[in-house]
């Protein structure tokens, strides 16, 4: 599973240095190279089944320092790494068409599929913190190069807000190894390195909200929606497909496997509001409601799906914090579906819509009569949309119920208030779709001549096998959920249970 | 001491001297009538071949040192810390000559050579200097030979008027430097470093604290302006806009180099207050109330503190408004020489603070040879060292463009490239002195803003990479000048990948105190 970083990377640097004008080599290298990780990904996934925390690779990188090149799997990870696979090869099937520099976009592109990769498998937390870094620079140049809607705005927005993460969770990295006597940057060692509880008090809100930026906390998702719309698709794909998650899974690996104590009570509570937990609770059920209100409102088809995603991510940060095994087994599993099918609807919305009709206002489209000229997509969105709402058979349904429960064990004040999110979000997913391809709007018989003269292009096989994959994945895992619980449930147990108790 | 001593101890100095000779006599005695190019290659080459014989005499120094006749205090130290920092200098100071091939500021290439080799050899002076008196030299031959190196494009208005604001400026904080230095010996009766480290103790429980302070304020004021730290950084973005940039280069490594070379003699001979003293007898009567404080170590490292919070802040917030990227790197010269300077602030008793504070000059001083070396080229392909002259990039010039990308992700500290990983060793090395609550702001403000200079890092990077280009036509670079810049950018890449190779280095040589 190791090699899912090494060949990433190689095929960046390879892409880089290719010649340029040779499109086609590009993306078929890109393919390769993506289909290539995705079957070690599978591979390590079937082989891991059942096996506990494997150590990958174990090298001493600074060993004066106590900092080892430490590449590790547990289920939570073998999920995530799988994700990564299924969203970098279908972000390179949905790049098809990128024109401009291709081979540049293919070397961002994978170098920053290796810098997530990376962190999902790193069990140092130095290494973790170099694979988060790397990552940031390849999603800048991404937005800003080959991005629409302010690209430059957004994407200086992004590495903004993801370095001013990064450094509030170096800040806790520095922390934590002088505190816990500068032996070792191990992620085992420092979750049981006895760090003093006052320690984790303020460590611990530091290194969440660092990482919990990334995963689009409310107030901290500004970053979300502008740079979800301004991003070419595969990196919008990727933003809120695996990037998201980075965040999510710092907060779950970092933030409370090695500051459990941090999420204590305080000892006396303000308006309800008693330790780090509730405070947190709060925000992502804030981040639940708010982004599926705000997501109601909006006329721009990609703004909608952004602002879903700060709403479903908001489910991934409550699942965390409910702490019960149920709640964080759900939050492990909403990361996957969420990475799926976010991915999914960027896929349709802003490459298959956008890429025949040019515009992304709901307004607009809703003259266009898609549904007749385009029914593959129409079909495509709606089981999209429906796996979005969490109908059951999807995998949503599976991981926000599993959240529900969790949370609804801890305190079912939070757990009402995140069903207001799913009632709204079936609302804006519902009017998404109306507005955008069931409108009976009577279109003009001008209009309908204009249409006959103006065929839109026809769907192209990057883009059904794109659809299929993502699609089927997500049917797949939600009819049939045990595949990735059986993985997920013992590394959750274990990583709930192996703080610094 | 005795004159074999002293011969075998300045051996890299005596090769620096005669390196200089040699060029002078070379090209203006034998190279007059030849092309300026050819002039330029050979005066060069020379200064490399000096650099490395520096290098190679640095095995015959042995580790002892110099000392006085009879007595235990040095005045120049050798192996450890100072044989890092000097073989850092020679290095940095033959990359800088190599960048020369490619100019064409001056035609007196000759002096340009002889110049640099002699403040380098100032420089290597100060690395090892334990004694006021050799530091004052020290620091005064490599000062007055920038200025000459700033002034150096005499066709330029803006070299001459830099050279001017950096001599005053210089000459003051000399003035400064030397007044603390006559506090210092008048408090304790002594020139050497470690002795008055040890009298000051002494003497501060004795009523001459104030006095003390003013002279450490002073001293502090004077090394200040070396290391262009805030408030006395004020000659640095001028200096580095006007002087050429091979110049500019040397003046923003190698003299930053020594400098922090002698802050760390100086802050460990504050923190081995005793290693010098053969028997410790004391007996204080004090009369009248106890300081607060003995001796320079709280003192120092409030001035220090000062400084360097002053600078992080004023260096990176000024430099998110410069559209001149040579403005731009003086401001963030700044910025980083506040985070050495909080390393020095806290400083260990065992060697790892030197080694950080080492690390990182060493890399920083590698990374910023570079980024002049490329703005260089663009500046004389576009007239202009404005960001807008940076547009297209990526097309004009592929190569330069991905050895800029590397090297300011390494100045704004993005790994894996080596400025990350300086910042972290020198920021755990912090932290791992004291753990207190300053020492811990002080580490999250610096690394708060360090993701501020992400900021304008990326300003330059943006119109390199992203922004449409405004003319097309490819900046062409003088091969020996992009090989140079290429492997600058390779090693940013390996050590940053590797670190341990460096650090290994470093740690081998210095003693674990």
């Amino acid at each position: 599973m190791a090699w899912t970083i090494y060949i990433s990377f190689a095929g960046a640097l390879l892409l880089a240095l290719l010649p340029k004008g040779r499109p086609a080599l590009a993306r078929w290298l890109a393919l390769a190279v993506a289909v290539a990780g995705l079957a070690l990904a599978v591979q390590g996934f079937v082989a891991g089944m059942g096996q506990g925390r494997v150590t990958l690779v174990d090298l001493p990188w600074v060993p004066s320092m106590g900092i080892h090149f430490l590449l590790a799997a547990d289920g939570i990870s073998r999920v995530l790494v799988l994700l990564t696979g299924l969203a970098a090869v279908a972000g390179v099937l949905f790049s098809w068409n990128i024109e401009l520099r291709t081979n540049e976009f293919f070397a961002f592109f994978l170098a920053l599929i290796g810098g997530v990769y990376g962190v999902f498998l790193s069990f140092d937390l130095f290494l973790l913190f170099v694979f988060y870094e790397i990552a940031i620079v390849p999603k800048y140049f991404l937005i800003a190069i080959w991005g629409s809607t302010r690209r430059e705005y957004a994407a200086m927005k992004l590495a903004l807000y993801s370095f001013v993460g990064s450094a509030m969770v170096l800040i806790g990295l520095l922390a934590a190894y002088a505190t816990a006597g500068s032996h070792s940057t191990g992620l085992v060692a420092l979750a049981h390195a006895g760090l003093p509880v006052s320690f984790q008090m303020w460590c611990f809100p530091l290194v969440f909200t660092g990482f919990a930026i990334l995963a689009g906390m409310w107030p901290f998702h500004t970053w979300a929606p502008t740079g979800h719309v301004a991003a070419p698709t595969a990196a919008s794909m990727l933003l809120a497909g695996v990037v998201m998650k980075l965040g999510a899974y710092g907060c779950l690996r970092v933030g409370i496997w090695l500051f459990p104590h941090g999420l204590d009570p305080w000892g006396f509570s303000f308006i309800g509001i008693g330790s780090w937990r509730d405070v947190f609770a709060v925000l992502a059920v804030v981040g639940i409601v708010y982004g599926a209100l705000v997501a109601l409102a909006q006329t721009d088809f990609k703004f909608v799906i952004g602002y879903s995603s700060v709403s479903h991510m908001g489910f991934v940060l409550l699942g965390l914090v409910t702490l019960n095994q149920i709640g964080v087994t759900g939050a492990v599993m909403q990361m996957f579906s969420h990475g799926i099918i976010a991915g999914l609807l960027f896929a349709i919305v802003g490459r298959i819509v956008y890429d025949r009709t040019h515009t992304r206002q709901l307004a607009e489209l809703e003259t266009m009569h898609l549904s007749r000229r385009l029914p593959f997509v129409a079909w495509a969105f709606v089981i999209a949309g429906m796996a979005s709402m969490g109908l059951p058979g999807f995998s949503g349904f599976v991981a926000e119920l599993q959240i529900l429960v969790g949370a609804w064990k801890v305190a079912p004040w939070w757990t009402m208030a995140a069903g207001v999110g799913i009632v709204v979000g079936v609302a804006y997913t519902w009017r998404a779709l109306q507005k955008a391809f069931f409108s009976d709007v009577r279109p003009s018989a001008h209009a309908l001549e204009q249409e006959h003269g103006h065929e839109l292009a026809a769907i192209t096989w990057p883009e059904v096998t794109g659809v299929g994959l993502l699609a089927g994945v997500s049917l797949f895992v939600g009819l049939y959920p045990r595949i990735l619980l059986d993985t997920i449930e013992p590394a959750v147990k274990a990583l709930l249970a192996g703080g610094g108790q | 001491m005795n004159y074999a001593d002293l011969f075998r101890v300045t051996l890299p100095e005596t090769a620096l001297e005669i390196a200089a000779l040699l060029v002078l006599v070379v090209d203006l005695g034998f190279l007059r009538k030849a092309a300026l190019k050819v002039r330029v290659a050979v005066a060069a080459l020379l200064g490399v071949a000096g650099c490395g014989a520096a290098l190679w005499t640095m095995q015959f120094q042995g580790s002892g040192g110099l000392a006085l006749e009879g007595s235990k205090d040095m005045l120049l130290a050798t192996g450890g810390f100072v044989q890092v920092a000097q073989s850092g200098i020679l290095v940095l100071t033959s990359l800088t000559l190599l960048l020369l091939i490619d100019s064409v500021f001056t035609k007196h290439v000759g002096e340009y050579v002889a110049v640099v080799l002699m403040a380098a050899a100032g420089g290597l002076l100060i690395a090892g200097a334990q004694d006021l008196l050799v530091i004052f030299v020290g620091l005064e031959l490599l000062s007055l030979g920038l200025y000459i190196l700033t002034a150096f494009a005499k066709s330029s208005g803006k070299s001459a008027e830099a050279a001017l604001k950096y001599y005053l400026f210089g000459g003051m904080s000399a003035a400064f430097l030397l007044f603390g230095f006559s506090y210092l010996y008048g408090i304790t009766g002594s020139t050497n470093l470690h002795q008055i480290m040890l009298t000051s103790f002494f003497a501060s429980a004795s009523g001459a604290a104030p006095l003390l302070y003013v002279s450490l304020v002073m001293v502090g004021a004077g090394l200040a302006f070396k290391v262009a730290a805030v408030p006395f950084h004020l000659w640095a973005p001028d200096t580095y806009e006007g002087a050429p940039a091979p110049a500019a280069a040397f003046i923003a490594s190698v003299s930053k180099v020594a400098s922090f070379a002698l802050l760390i003699s100086i802050a460990t001979a504050i923190a081995h207050i005793f290693s010098n003293a053969r028997t410790v007898q004391f007996v204080i009567t004090v009369t009248g109330p106890v300081p607060k404080f003995l001796g320079a170590q709280v003192p120092w490292s409030i001035v220090l503190t000062v400084f360097s919070v002053a600078s992080m802040v004023l260096g990176n917030l000024a430099a998110l408004a410069q559209v001149s990227v040579r403005r731009l790197l003086a401001y963030s010269a700044i910025a980083h020489a506040g985070y050495m300077l909080l390393a020095l602030a806290f400083f260990s008793h065992t060697s790892s603070s030197a080694n950080a504070v080492l690390y990182y000059i060493l890399t920083y001083g590698l990374t910023t040879i570079g980024a002049f070396g490329a703005v260089d080229v663009i500046q004389r392909a576009t007239g202009s060292d404005r960001m807008d002259a940076f547009l297209g990039l990526h097309k004009r010039n592929p190569v330069l463009a991905a050895v800029l990308l590397v090297l300011f992700l390494s100045l704004a500290g993005i790994p894996p490239l080596v400025g990350f990983w300086a910042k972290f060793n020198l920021f755990a090395a912090v932290l791992g002195v004291q753990a207190g609550v300053v020492p811990f702001a002080l580490v999250a403000l610096a690394v708060a803003l360090s993701a501020v200079s992400l900021y304008y890092y990326l300003q330059v990077l943006k119109r390199a990479y992203v922004m449409p280009a405004v003319v097309d036509t490819p900046i062409k670079a003088h091969p020996v000048t992009l090989l140079v810049l290429l492997l600058i950018a390779a090693a940013v890449v390996a050590l940053g990948c590797f670190p341990a190779l460096l650090q290994g280095w470093i740690e081998s040589l210095s003693p674990m105190m």
